[in-house]
């Protein structure tokens, strides 16, 4: 059995989908430009210490990267509606290697998203060392793990008409509550909700641009903490979910 | 009721066996008792028809078999270990009665797809070429119709090369010439000392088909035989004929007759070879009139089965 047989096709089929792949890309950058360009001499957005480009930039991936790790239950929901986990039950594939397909395949969505919004936030005059650069790519990446156990917990337990909506509002929720938008502040009721959810400290991590930290323990506690969960949720979901007729 | 439930006793590890299966799921008033206590086994290099109309238990049996759903009561070995170990080591292929591909690939790289979660699995060329699917092997899996679709997953459930074939009514959907050639791929896959399952609620595709046909009808195996034997029980014709003067124990002596019935005027013989038994009615009662010869559904033939045995 080849691990990397069956994920290249994963991955072959995930980008032939032209239309997704334009929603999944296209959306994100479209918006950043939109929200970005105009403001692209703001040096200090409200307070953060960030500039206009970068903050936005970060938003938007985490918006965007979001969206591709959740998009991977869309997926799943299609694939259980048509009987193809059920004829998956069926061959030696194990669990561990579906959820590693899937989790792999939603990285490389978010690599797409990622690389598109670095090169655009470039050309509004994002200036980081390469140092910078890479701690963010690194933080994002790990504050996309329970946004990937998310993703295959929501394609098990919802269903094909409704996986459009449920993965919509809970983006846009998560994106407005994690200050995707505009930066939440230091205190108040939003900033203190969105401190416990994982999109605030993906957008967190454009902080290391700035000498910032990054997370620090308050970050990376509440990352923990819902990777451990949804991760559970996740693998509870499937095991529910397969052992229907 | 001649149920020939008797198999030799084979060794452990050896094929299918079936112990006291049962399963019921829970219904709109009362729980539905899918299958109500099954046991068979099948020897390795049988190819058997799991035959029954549609709410038999057939598939319900089946997916208990392939460890797709747990059995309320008995258990199930497949090549000696649990269904799900012996789907884990590759050594089960099977095509489920209802199921799509996932959309965005070939025909194709579907089928390697799948090959490449076995541990010997058959060259994905070789079973495109063996199945017949050339001309939609390039053809992406959202653009097949639906006979297509089933071919596709026929291929993909032959290329784990697997020891035990499982098709549950593989054949609906595709018409008559996509079915011969199934027919044949399966036929040539069964020689290399396979074991094949098969599901149907046609008779004639379980008597060309197999050697052994298990009969099933509400959740029961009322019958297990090879081909001739079940045709011989259910595959009888009916004789209807206005005969106002015969006897019924007279008319069940004919050849070729079961069994006789007066409805009125009519009467009904039930044949297990209708062509003697129409000689034999003529030649002793000429002046019967309004002869129809039909073929007893296979419908009608497990009711009376299932009726016979319930009494």
């Amino acid at each position: 059995m080849s691990f990397t047989v069956y994920t290249r096709y994963e991955l072959l089929r995930t980008f032939r989908n032209r239309r997704f792949l334009l929603f999944a890309f296209g959306f994100p950058l479209v918006l950043y430009v939109l929200i970005a360009a105009p403001n692209r001499h703001v040096h200090d957005l409200n307070g953060s210490g960030l500039s206009a480009p970068l903050y936005f930039m970060v938003g938007l991936l985490a918006f965007g990267t979001m969206t591709a790790m959740l998009s991977s239950g869309a997926r799943i929901a299609a694939e259980r509606a048509v009987g193809w986990n059920r004829q998956l039950r069926i061959t030696p594939l194990s669990p561990r290697t579906y959820f590693r397909t899937k989790v792999l395949t939603g990285y490389a969505m978010s690599f797409g998203t990622i690389g598109l919004l670095y090169a655009a936030g470039v050309a509004l005059g994002v200036r980081l060392a390469a140092d910078d650069w890479l701690k963010m790519t690194w933080l994002i990446l790990v504050g996309l793990i329970p946004f990937a156990a998310l993703g295959i917990f929501i394609g098990h337990v919802v269903t094909p008409e409704s996986i459009g909506p449920v993965i919509g509002g809970s983006t846009a929720l998560l994106a407005f509550l994690g200050g995707v938008w505009f930066p939440l502040g230091s205190h108040g009721v939003l900033v203190n909700i969105g401190r416990a959810l994982p999109s605030y400290w993906l957008v967190q991590a454009a902080h290391v641009g700035v000498g910032g930290s990054g997370w620090g323990t308050n970050g990376w506690l509440v990352i923990a903490a819902w990777a451990v969960g949804a991760t559970i949720l996740a693998r509870r979901a499937y095991v529910k979910d397969t052992k229907k007729a | 009721m001649t149920a020939v439930t008797s198999t030799p006793a084979a060794g452990l590890g050896a094929g299918v066996r079936l112990e006291g299966l049962a399963k019921s799921f829970a219904g709109e008033r009362e729980p539905v008792h899918a299958v109500r206590g099954i046991d068979l086994a099948i020897e390795p290099g049988e190819t058997v028809a799991l035959l029954g109309p549609n709410g038999a238990g057939k598939s319900t049996t089946i997916d208990m078999m392939l460890g797709l759903l747990d059995p309320d009561a008995g258990s199930a070995a497949v090549f000696g270990v649990s269904p799900r170990d012996a789907v884990a080591s590759g050594r089960i292929g099977a095509m489920l009665q209802s199921g799509a591909l996932i959309r965005d690939l070939t025909v194709c790289e579907l089928i390697t797809m799948v090959a490449s979660l076995y541990p010997e699995p058959l060259g994905v060329d070789e079973v495109v070429a063996r199945t017949g699917i050339d001309e939609i092997a390039g053809r992406l899996t959202q653009k097949l119709s639906g006979g297509e679709t089933q071919r596709a997953r026929f291929a993909a459930a032959l290329v784990s090369n697997p020891a035990l074939l499982v098709l549950d009514e593989p054949t609906v959907a595709m018409d008559v010439e996509a079915r011969r050639s199934f027919w044949a791929t399966m036929r040539e896959f069964a020689l290399h000392n396979r074991t094949v399952l098969f599901a149907t609620h046609y008779l004639e595709e379980a008597d060309a088909y197999a050697d052994r046909i298990i009969l099933m009808a509400h959740g029961r195996v009322v019958a297990d035989g090879p081909p001739t034997e079940i045709k011989a029980m259910v595959g009888g014709r009916r004789i209807r004929a206005t005969l106002p003067e015969a006897e019924v124990a007279e008319l069940e002596s004919l050849p070729g007759v079961t069994r006789a019935e007066r409805r009125g005027e009519w009467m009904v013989l039930s044949c297990s070879d209708s062509d003697t038994a129409v000689r034999a009615l003529l030649a002793r009662f000429p002046d019967a009139s309004d002869i129809e010869i039909t073929g007893a559904g296979l419908e009608e033939a497990f009711v009376e089965l299932t009726t016979r045995e319930d009494a």
